[in-house]
């Protein structure tokens, strides 16, 4: 299979606390690859160095041989590597179909669709329809169009992470960074939303990274797992096999027995 | 879907302003032109509250196009009305562009200061300097128009009917620009920059391309004002310039780009009606309106139009 992203050696430490050492990883073309670990051991800190938030202080990134480590966020998404966050990032002063139009205007507007006076009613890039089509299309796929004119900020928890996620989609990503998809979901809402997000992401077709902490979520739907502790990626393997490994049982799951 | 009808108020605006123009007391027209030169800046600084920042220092492109505006005149012999606002605004757009890449970097309360300290700069710059009359400014030419003298009975019409066609051009052209996606862009950079980033734009450009157009607007309406008044000052580039037409946006309101005219004209009127009843406690008269407005109206008085509206349904 082909390497769609490629990190090499990468380092970031905040004062005295470690918080990527020597991470390296190959991510495969449209696999769906889960991160794991406790709190602090590195996986939104690998993460952000892939999108842009944080600069990795040695090592490299690549896409599609491509180096991207010193990019600013914005080109970054450019290039097609999308974003959801852990506390979902909304325009909260408007409406869910709104939330969706912004992003659309951004797509119309790097693709070189729309100016400073052309509303952008040229057809969307990578969906060939509409901006207005394009939303109701993805607010439908995520199960969000009951919400499609309430306001971001009073959503529930659910529907929030569901626009969070939506909101990359509209990018047409091809590597797509969930950054804990399911947090703050209730235990019974959390497969849904997986399997809807999953859906949605095949039929536009990406590479998916997920960080999660339920292993039983990771485990139905990741097809790899990279296991991270203390800064250091301890296991790279199939979910079996990687949630079997003596190192990733002792400092991940946690001995339950 | 609720039906857009500015395009439409602004042109009937206009022509109805045209034809009843001629039958307005001189007074009246006075107020009504300084109204949309104070209108134009508050249009900018509509731009800029919508995209959640406030300038303290729109003074500073204000003063800009009074002293460009006055400049032709004095050094050049130009008295053009068009020419005067063209330049005005060109030069306040140009000076934006460079400070905006000092300006675009800082949000809240870091780029309202900064702002407020560019327009004290310009204002300290203009009262040292003798060859444009320091702190008693100088008086500008009576306006014309493409070469035309206007007769004396006519030059406020004229001024005030050309102010009314650069005003609603102005006003036209912002509200097209909000609906596009660079001009949408503004709530969302209020409500959420790192996702706005995230999602492939810059909001340093987004905000620096709303700073030039608020410039430009301000310029324009500097030179209007200077054109209408026929003297300049530094104190049109003092921070309690700047104060009144954010007095203004915010009597106004952020929900229609009429809005900042509409509020203009009510400024106007308080300010002269506050004069007229206690000349030495103006200021007093000025700010219990405002007391008032914060409280019953704290979204503007754009928001009336919402309420009767909605009772109308």
């Amino acid at each position: 299979m082909a390497i769609v992203l490629q990190a090499r050696g990468l380092c970031k430490t905040f004062g005295a606390v470690t918080a990527a050492a020597e991470v390296s990883a190959a991510i495969e073309k449209d696999s769906v690859v889960g991160l794991i670990g406790t709190n602090g051991a590195g996986k939104t800190t690998f993460i952000n160095m892939i999108t842009g938030y944080l600069k990795p202080d040695r090592g490299t990134i690549a896409y599609e041989g491509r180096d991207i480590t010193r990019l600013p966020p914005r080109a970054i998404t450019r290039l097609g590597i999308c974003r959801s966050f852990q506390i979902p990032q909304l325009y909260g002063s408007l409406s869910v179909f709104d939330n969706m139009m912004i992003g659309i205007g951004i797509v119309l507007r790097n693709a070189g669709l729309a100016g400073y006076f052309a509303r952008g009613a040229a057809p969307v890039p990578g969906f060939g329809r509409a901006a207005h089509e394009v939303a109701e299309h993805l607010l439908g796929r995520f199960g969000l169009a009951e919400y499609r004119d309430r306001n971001a900020q009073v959503l529930p928890g659910g529907a929030r992470k569901l626009l969070d996620i939506a909101l990359t989609m509209v990018a047409k990503p091809r590597v797509l960074l969930l950054d804990e998809p399911t947090s703050g979901v209730s235990a019974e809402e959390k497969f849904g939303i997986m399997q809807m997000v999953l859906d949605a992401v095949r039929a536009e077709g990406a590479t998916v990274l997920f960080v999660e902490h339920d292993m039983e979520v990771v485990s139905r739907f990741a097809q790899r797992v990279l296991a991270f502790y203390d800064g250091r990626i301890i296991a790279d393997a199939e979910p079996q096999a990687a949630l079997a490994d003596p190192e990733v049982k002792r400092y991940v799951v946690g001995n339950r027995a | 879907m609720k039906r857009d009808r500015t395009v439409a108020l602004v042109l009937g605006s206009f022509v109805l302003l045209a034809i009843a123009g001629p039958w307005l007391p001189q007074w009246a027209m006075f107020i009504m032109t300084v109204a949309f030169a104070r209108g134009l800046v508050a249009l900018g600084l509509l731009l800029l509250l919508r995209t959640g920042l406030v300038s303290f220092g729109q003074a500073l492109f204000y003063c800009l196009g009074a002293y460009s505006a006055g400049a032709l005149g004095r050094f050049f012999g130009i008295s053009d009305i068009f020419v005067e606002m063209l330049v005005g605004g060109a030069v306040a757009a140009a000076i934006a562009l460079v400070l905006g890449f000092l300006l675009a970097r800082y949000r809240g309360i870091f780029f309202g200061l900064l702002s407020l300290a560019l327009s004290m700069i310009l204002y300290g710059l203009l009262v040292k300097t003798e060859a444009l009359g320091s702190t008693d400014g100088f008086n500008i030419l009576p306006s014309t128009l493409f070469g035309a003298r206007p007769g004396p009975d006519w030059v406020r019409y004229t001024v005030l009917l050309s102010a009314a066609g650069v005003a609603s051009v102005a006003a036209l052209l912002v509200h097209r620009y909000l609906q596009t996606p660079l001009g949408r862009l503004a709530p969302a950079i209020k409500d959420n920059e790192i996702r706005v980033e995230y999602m492939g734009a810059s909001a340093r450009h987004a905000v620096h391309v709303k700073y030039v157009i608020a410039a430009a607007l301000a310029g324009i309406g500097g030179a209007l004002a200077a054109t209408t008044v026929g003297h300049i000052d530094p104190e049109m580039a003092y921070w309690t310039t700047s104060g009144e037409f954010i007095f203004i946006a915010i009597l106004a309101g952020t929900g229609n780009v009429i809005a900042p005219f509409v509020g203009a004209l009510i400024y106007g009127a308080i300010h002269t009606m506050a004069y007229d009843v206690s000349p030495n406690t103006w200021q007093m008269s000025l700010g219990a309106a405002l007391l008032a407005l914060i409280v019953f109206l704290p979204e503007g008085l754009w928001s009336i139009a919402g309420r009767l509206r909605a009772q109308w349904r």
